[in-house]
């Protein structure tokens, strides 16, 4: 993964909530085995509509989402993730997020911040105003920041730390591999056994 | 300060805690499919690493499969990742349930039924519905591909810390309302974000009277109100469940882990950090009218006015339903026409749903236009219900009779709902476009859907001629 230390890029307003990951991606583009190339299945069925706000030209080459409220809530599909990346998002910005979603976006390098739902509006309207508004989101400050706003976010720490530098979770883990077999030493004799043979 | 029993599952799968970071938490069981696995086995493959645990994993067919002409997969790109998944499982010495195998099926329908899912383990699997598995009194957590690599490589996740909400069922359901009710009314309390951040304990008498299967249907839906996971006190219906399934503990093993299990069930004086309590005894038939599961209302009322939500986001989100769903606000949800009917899922694709859904339709006709599929969960339960004579009760009212799989529930395979039509579903999700490209979905419990197929609109058991219960 490639660390992430600070992005500024324009934004694009999705004055949607309850963006599911079924409209980020239908499940017609999970047959696929790859991790990478989904960027034409974002927001497939919405954006065969002109008039979604994808196909506005004032936002093209947008790498900061701005979305409404309870972004990616249900299927723990990861490719939502994947085609808001390989499309060109490098940051969502929403008052509420689908746990899983948000897990798996931090995963690939897609920060995921969250703001009080004033501030979205605030950056909607801003962005309304100057389609070309850039925003900042400075993950080692913790801010976001554009046009006259800036305002700090919350982020585990530990997460933090991963994004800046980039880490890989399993290396991470691995490290502590005498733990985990220590750990297994005091499993009980009951707990099932896939492999196991039986009647 | 006593524990809930969420909080001694988690306490006893701590790998490693130190303060600052998240706990390192041991898995007892992962289960794959085909649709979120390939990735992962890549991840492994390009690293050079093994899968720790092969003996606490499982893979099963369930999400691409076609559910008629079995043996032959037509479209490419499915029959691709199928093959992907026997040519990773093969690789990697995992136990697989292929189609055309005794055990294949929905993998949250073969997981209990094996006896591989038992209380006070933690089980990850890369699909959002891993929460139904909570049943059995365990932490059940969806996750993401990267974390299904992370799981095959250290048998591990660093989770985040939850908050625990207990969710009381007070009261014995009337007849005619199911399981699905109850989480379909819970849903639509907490909404599509109550739960953030929660593992829900459901309690209460209409827990502790409810069938193994009803409880699975409740865990679910968890993860539509947003929550972690869902999770059930075991107690003698759990255990009446397990005992000689093929995988539950036998012999001196077997008193242990009852010892153990009977344990695990929350302290007198623990606190949860948010509480709900719903009278189960004035519920009613429950059924969605929008595009989120949280949109829902019992069968009597009218679709709602978007004016009628004092918070903007969720008016907005009505009308945005109620325009995708072609809905009239204030028309009453009886009279509502449907076009396709299913019975099936990880919801209600079990053995008991089948058996409810066949009592409605016994001796009756589907109306005309009606397009009704009833897949069961498993290849067990299908051979269950042929045994019983549930498939010929079903083709004999006019339902298409499939085999094992997901089906319509995601329209991933060939089965799924035309643009524009509208079904009643015994699933999950009613997003937009969920089941087939500009498909509207009711959500329904299987009684619901079956009475549905009789006369073409919403209906309840209860409202079909000389008939008063489900």
């Amino acid at each position: 993964m490639d660390p992430f230390t600070t992005h500024t890029g324009t934004a694009l307003p999705l004055r949607r909530s309850n963006v599911d990951t079924d409209q980020i991606i239908p499940a017609e583009f999970l047959k696929r085995i790859t991790r990478t190339g989904f960027e034409d299945a974002l927001f497939h069925r919405w954006r065969a509509q002109p008039d979604f706000v994808l196909n506005d030209p004032r936002f093209a080459g947008a790498s900061v989402l701005v979305a409404g409220t309870e972004f990616g809530t249900g299927s723990s599909r990861e490719h939502a993730v994947w085609a808001l990346r390989d499309y060109g998002f490098k940051v969502v910005l929403s008052s509420r997020f689908g746990d899983i979603f948000r897990g798996n976006s931090l995963k690939n390098g897609l920060l995921t911040v969250v703001l009080d739902e004033a501030v979205i509006e605030q950056l909607w309207k801003l962005i309304d105003a100057d389609p070309a508004t850039e925003i900042t989101v400075d993950l080692e400050r913790r801010e976001v920041r554009a046009g006259g706003i800036a305002v700090g976010f919350e982020l585990d720490e530990g997460i933090r730390q991963r994004l800046l530098e980039g880490a890989d979770d399993i290396t991470l883990t691995l490290r502590h591999a005498d733990e985990i077999a220590e750990y297994e030493r005091t499993l009980p004799a009951f707990k099932p056994n896939t492999l196991a043979v039986t009647a | 300060m006593g524990r809930t029993l969420a909080e001694k599952v988690w306490d006893a799968h701590v790998v490693r805690r130190v303060e600052g970071e998240p706990d390192l938490l041991y898995i007892d069981l992962h289960m794959l499919h085909e649709v979120t696995s390939p990735q992962a086995f890549e991840g492994l493959r390009m690293a050079g690493r093994p899968v720790r645990r092969p003996d606490r994993t499982i893979a099963t067919e369930d999400h691409n499969v076609p559910t008629e002409n079995v043996g032959v997969i037509t479209d490419p790109v499915s029959k691709l990742q199928l093959e992907t998944l026997r040519a990773n499982c093969a690789e990697f010495g995992i136990r697989l349930h292929s189609l055309g195998d005794i055990e294949q099926g929905i993998v949250f329908v073969i997981g209990p039924q094996l006896g591989l899912v038992q209380p006070g383990m933690t089980i990850v699997c890369g699909d959002s519905h891993t929460s139904t598995l909570g049943a059995f009194g365990g932490l059940a957590f969806g996750i993401g591909t990267s974390q299904v690599e992370h799981v095959l490589a250290t048998q591990t996740l660093p989770m985040a810390p939850f908050k625990t909400l207990a969710v009381n069922l007070e009261g014995t359901l009337p007849a005619g309302v199911t399981p699905k009710d109850v989480i379909l009314a819970v849903v639509s309390t907490l909404g599509t974000g109550g739960g953030q951040g929660y593992v829900i304990e459901y309690r209460g008498q209409a827990v502790r009277e409810m069938s193994m299967e009803g409880r699975l249907t409740m865990c679910n839906m968890s993860i539509e109100a947003g929550a972690r996971a869902g999770t059930i006190a075991p107690d003698q219906v759990t255990f009446d469940y397990l005992k000689g399934r093929a995988h539950a503990p036998a012999g001196a093993d077997w008193d242990a882990a009852v010892a153990y299990w009977s344990t695990l069930h929350t302290d007198d004086d623990a606190v949860f950090d948010k509480e709900i309590t719903i009278d189960v005894g004035t519920l009613t038939p429950f059924v969605t009218w929008g595009t989120n599961p949280g949109q829902g209302a019992p069968i009597g009322a009218q679709v709602p006015e978007p004016e009628s939500f004092a918070d903007p986001a969720e008016r907005a989100a009505a009308e945005g339903a109620l325009a995708y769903m072609g809905l009239a606000p204030g028309t009453s949800i009886r009279d509502i026409e449907i076009d396709t009917v299913f019975v099936g899922s990880c919801t209600n694709g079990r053995i008991e749903d089948l058996r409810t859904a066949a009592a409605v339709l016994r001796g009756g006709r589907i109306a005309d236009g009606i397009r009704m599929l009833v897949v069961p969960g498993s290849t067990r339960v299908r051979l269950q219900a042929e045994q019983e004579g549930l498939d010929r009760v079903f083709t004999a009212a006019g339902a298409e009779w499939r085999g094992a799989g997901c089906s319509m529930c995601l329209g991933m395979n060939p089965d799924q709902v035309g643009p524009g039509q509208r079904s009643a579903s015994t699933s999950n999700r009613n997003f937009e476009g969920r089941q087939g490209k500009g498909a509207r979905t009711h959500l329904v419990s299987p009684a619901v859907a079956a009475a549905t197929a009789l006369t073409g609109r919403l209906t309840a058991p209860a409202d079909l001629p000389n008939r008063t219960e489900a």
